[in-house]
């Protein structure tokens, strides 16, 4: 029975990573004979540490093409067909997604994540969804109308940390690595148009911000030695100086240290032109290395104060040597020697400045990268449960469906440890019809904001449609000539003037034509919003507060998302993670014990997965790699 | 537990990256110093191999002479299904030659030979032995091998029948460091051998102790009785195998329902291996290994069950003091 409808079956894999090349093996050796396979990146060397169907020949290529061709050697006869191509790409709609009898996620994105999630309701195919980080995983299986959706519980959101705490008083680490990357970075070889916060604190007060302005523009005669030690003095002196003249803020706090180049390298000083080794030579741009001209090698090195000065003004100098080109427009990419370099440089010189440990390199990119942990065998686990769950997805068999987690240290004997899905939450936006709340100043926000903060970041919707009753604001998309000219100038208008316009007690369609998914959100209006604790000026609300309502009293789905302040463990594989914010407890309480079953006997104290530490217990002093941007 | 001072290679730190920040540097580092030796290549261990390949232990010796035939890559990717390839080479050569590609900093080698024909002195040039699909003599003869040797050999047995897998681990004495909030600890645990993990009598077992524990011994013991190959079972088998388990059960003084016959029903009828259970137990055999050689994290006391049919992985400590 099971092997006829494995034969039969035909699936889609998004992800062809760390997950999706165990789960295509485990797949092909099952006996599944046509399987499609999406994944728009190419093979990077660190992934061959357990992408086992790459290698080192086949870095730069398509993961997907490469991990078709690499199954069919041991499984020959089967179909699979690659796409070398974004999931949100719009070929993938709703009828592509309907050829398919179940679809299995092996993502590293919640976005991509989400995106899935809708297509699958949209379609009415089943959706087996799956994540890890280090040796945390779990596999959960979201089928309409009979289990929650991916969305049903909220999803923790990106951290982020106050913009003062990054500008003037940082207490860890990881805020001097927001500022090197965020603002220090970004202020010297990004775009120079981008708002930028990293004088705002430090200086309005004392002189005007035009003058500050220049002191990051290289003018075209300066030496680039005197240039680098300028900046230098500029942000780990002066900008400190002018921060401890505030003396409110460092009532109950220790007082930072400035920092002066000629202090840290008064030796190197003595020669003309320092004293690095500029004859160097680097085979391409990417790897121009500051650590290599300096002679250093080991990435796992925690540096002297000096060295790290040294970092700080060779790896700037090489930015204007020999990546001139690329100043102005670089954004911070973990896989940029250089920009690792200096970010790591530059944050740790500043954590001396406020008292904080110096990291390695190792570890610094690490935290600006948000790389995760990723082993092997935590993948090959959670492929061979998901293929467990999608047959039992393909018998129909609802009653096994089970969400499955991987944990590191057994929980009543249990290191791994099924618990019965949860039901659809009756207040979820995306799977049921539940409109959303939005507070907003309705006379100050355009509708640019409303499209990027609401729509885009919390929505998650790709080509947004925004109807205010029957007229149209919006459309994102292939849109008629006529209509862009009106559709940008609405964009630029705040709400309450808008040609329909936008008030208290309105209410807006949004709709996302792609994933086929529209939610209806009550808009009020607010005057004053606190900027630290709400910095987007707008507060959405809606399925999360609805939860506990008395109707869903003895629907223990609906409890679960309402009475944790969290959400479940939204476990996330490979580089380019956006939520990795591991384990929030979610406790299973008020899960009926159905008769016979033994696994739900004990369910009231069931804590799945504990304490954050637990997650970082063989690397203590590295923090939790979540997402950590300035808001 | 300094890792040896010796550095990491950039080659090294560069592919390793992801897992150097799961387990550290030096835990990396005694994992290229490891030797490893596997006997019984079917699906489950092809996996374990596939997965501390990748993890780059120093080396990987692979003991397997049957012949390769078609139900040998059912389960086994390593396997290529070309007959102008696999023909007339041994199991453990083809897997050899798949898994050298893998990593080509792992030594991969084969070795000829029966369980039973290798002395103490050829153990002790690995510092982990794991052992599938042999018989329970040959289990415990190469067990008590490993403990013969003056220097610490972690030994396992893994074996996967239909949709179930067991493990089992015996590191003899084992001491590490676990991380406990800020602190890093020393733990110390005592494990039993094969044989006396065995021998503990089954009314001494926590009565919720995993069914398949006993299922399992059921089967073993028959094969043995029988003088059959490990999983050399077939549903023709199942009356003789019922009345082994009454047997054991009155002399054990166990209730017959720890055993369920529709358990052991499944066991003998599917001889093949389910390939998302080789996944998964390769997988965890795969940690496990990974923390005897690092020394770091808890490590599992003795035994662990997987059974697809409800989805739970197991651990059990069956041993004498049972502490």
């Amino acid at each position: 029975m099971a092997s006829e409808a494995i034969k039969g079956a035909k699936v889609l894999m998004v992800g062809a990573g760390g997950i999706g090349c165990e789960l295509l093996k485990t797949l092909a050796l099952s006996g599944f004979r046509d399987i499609h396979i999406i994944d728009m990146d190419t093979i990077e060397v660190s992934n061959l540490n357990r992408q086992f169907l790459f290698r080192q020949s086949h870095v730069g290529q398509s993961k997907a093409k490469v991990a078709r061709d690499a199954v069919l050697k041991f499984r020959p006869h089967i179909n699979i067909k690659p796409y070398h191509a974004n999931v949100k790409d719009p070929e993938f709609n709703v009828d592509f997604f309907k050829q398919f009898n179940v679809v299995l996620n092996g993502l590293d994105n919640l976005d991509a994540r989400r995106h899935v999630n809708r297509l699958c309701l949209a379609a009415d195919v089943p959706l087996v969804e799956s994540g890890t980080t280090g040796f945390l995983g779990q596999v959960t299986v979201h089928v309409k109308g009979k289990t929650e959706c991916y969305e049903c519980q909220p999803k923790p959101a990106p951290k982020t940390y106050p913009v003062c705490t990054i500008t003037s008083t940082p207490s860890k680490f990881v805020h001097c690595i927001v500022w090197a990357k965020d603002l220090l970075f970004a202020k010297l070889f990004g775009d120079k148009n981008q708002d930028n916060d990293l004088n705002v604190r430090s200086s309005d007060a004392a002189s005007s911000s035009e003058n500050v302005e220049d002191v990051f523009v290289r003018r075209n005669d300066e030496d680039i030695e005197q240039y680098g030690k300028k900046i230098f003095d500029h942000v780990f002196g002066y900008n400190i100086e002018l921060a401890l003249s505030n003396e409110e803020t460092w009532k109950n706090r220790n007082r930072p240290k400035p920092i002066y180049s000629k202090d840290i390298l008064s030796d190197e000083l003595a020669q003309p032109n320092g004293n690095v080794d500029k004859k160097c030579a680097f085979d391409d741009e990417f790897s121009v290395s500051a650590m290599a001209s300096l002679g250093m090698k080991n990435p796992q090195d925690i540096w002297s104060l000096k060295e790290n000065s040294r970092i700080f003004l060779e790896a700037l100098r090489l930015f204007f040597t020999h990546r001139g080109k690329d100043v102005g427009n670089l954004t911070f990419d973990k896989d940029d020697q250089l920009a690792v370099e200096f970010v790591t440089a530059a944050a740790n010189i500043r954590a001396a400045s406020f008292g904080i440990p110096p990291y390695s390199l190792f570890e610094a990119k690490g935290i600006a990268g948000n790389i995760v942990h990723a082993v092997a065998t935590t993948n090959a686990v959670i492929a061979g449960l998901i293929v467990i769950e999608t047959i039992k997805v393909l018998q129909n068999d609802i009653k096994s469906y089970r969400m499955t987690y991987c944990l590191e240290h057994p929980s009543r004997k249990m290191l791994l440890m099924p618990v019965e899905p949860f039901e659809p939450n009756k207040s979820c936006y995306v799977c049921s019809e539940t409109p959303l709340s939005l507070e907003i100043n309705t006379k100050r926000a355009k509708l640019k904001d409303f499209v990027e903060k609401i729509v885009k970041a919390k929505l998650g919707m790709n080509l947004p449609l925004i109807m205010n009753s029957s007229n149209l604001l919006y459309e994102a998309g292939d849109v008629e000539d006529d209509m862009v000219a009106i559709y940008s100038a609405n964009l630029e208008k705040v709400l309450a003037e808008l040609p329909s316009p936008v008030t208290g007690g309105t209410m807006l369609t949004v709709e996302d034509m792609q994933q086929e998914f529209v939610c209806n959100v009550n808009i009020k209006h607010r005057e004053e919003f606190d900027e630290e604790k709400e910095p987007d000026s707008m507060v959405l609300s809606g399925w999360t507060q609805h939860v506990s309502a008395p109707e869903n009293k003895d629907k223990p789905a609906a409890n679960n998302g309402a009475s944790t302040s969290g959400a479940s463990v939204p476990a996330a594989e490979s580089d380019e993670i956006s939520i990795v914010s591991p384990t929030k407890k979610r406790k299973l309480t008020d899960v009926p014990n159905a008769p016979g079953n033994e696994a739900r006997n004990h369910q009231d104290e069931l804590q799945v997965i504990d304490d954050e530490d637990d997650l970082v217990m063989l690397e203590g002093n590295m923090e939790g790699f979540k997402k950590r941007k300035l808001s | 537990m300094d890792g040896d001072g010796e550095e990491l290679t950039a080659q090294e730190t560069a592919l390793y990256d992801r897992q150097i920040r799961v387990w550290g540097a030096d835990a990396q580092r005694r994992l290229s110093k490891a030797h490893v030796l596997v006997y019984g290549m079917k699906g489950t261990i092809a996996e374990f191999c596939k997965n501390i390949v990748l993890a780059g232990v120093g080396s990987l010796t692979l003991i397997d002479d049957r012949i390769a035939s078609e139900e040998a890559f059912s389960s086994n990717f390593l396997i290529p299904p070309d007959e102008n390839v696999y023909g007339g080479k041994t199991l453990a050569q083809l897997c050899c030659d798949s898994l050298k590609d893998f990593n080509p900093m792992v030594r991969v080698s084969v070795q000829k030979g029966d369980l039973s024909s290798f002395d103490v002195e050829f153990f002790n040039n690995f510092d982990v032995v794991v052992v599938s699909s042999c018989s329970l003599p040959a289990k415990k003869l190469a067990n008590e091998k490993c403990r013969k040797i003056s220097k610490r050999v972690a030994f396992y047995t893994v074996d996967c029948r239909d949709s179930c897998g067991e493990i089992f681990v015996d590191l003899q004495d084992y001491k590490y460091s676990k991380k406990k909030l800020e602190e890093t600890i020393e733990c110390h645990l005592r494990y039993p051998s094969f044989e006396e993990a065995l021998s503990v009598p089954w009314k001494e077992l926590p009565r919720k102790t995993s069914k398949l524990y006993f299922a399992m011994r059921v089967i073993e013991k028959f094969e043995e009785a029988e003088g059959r190959s490990a999983g050399e079972v077939s549903v023709a088998d199942l009356p003789g195998v019922l009345k082994l388990k009454k047997e054991l059960c009155a002399v054990q003084s166990l209730n017959e329902s720890h055993v369920p016959d529709t358990l052991l029903e499944r066991l003998v009828t599917s001889t093949l291996e389910f390939p998302p259970v080789c996944a998964i137990i390769g997988g965890i055999l795969g940690q496990e290994v990974i923390k005897a050689i690092s020394g770091k994290g808890d490590p599992l006391k003795n035994f662990f069950f997987f059974d697809a049919f409800d989805g739970k992985g197991i651990i059990e400590n069956i041993s004498n003091s049972n502490a």
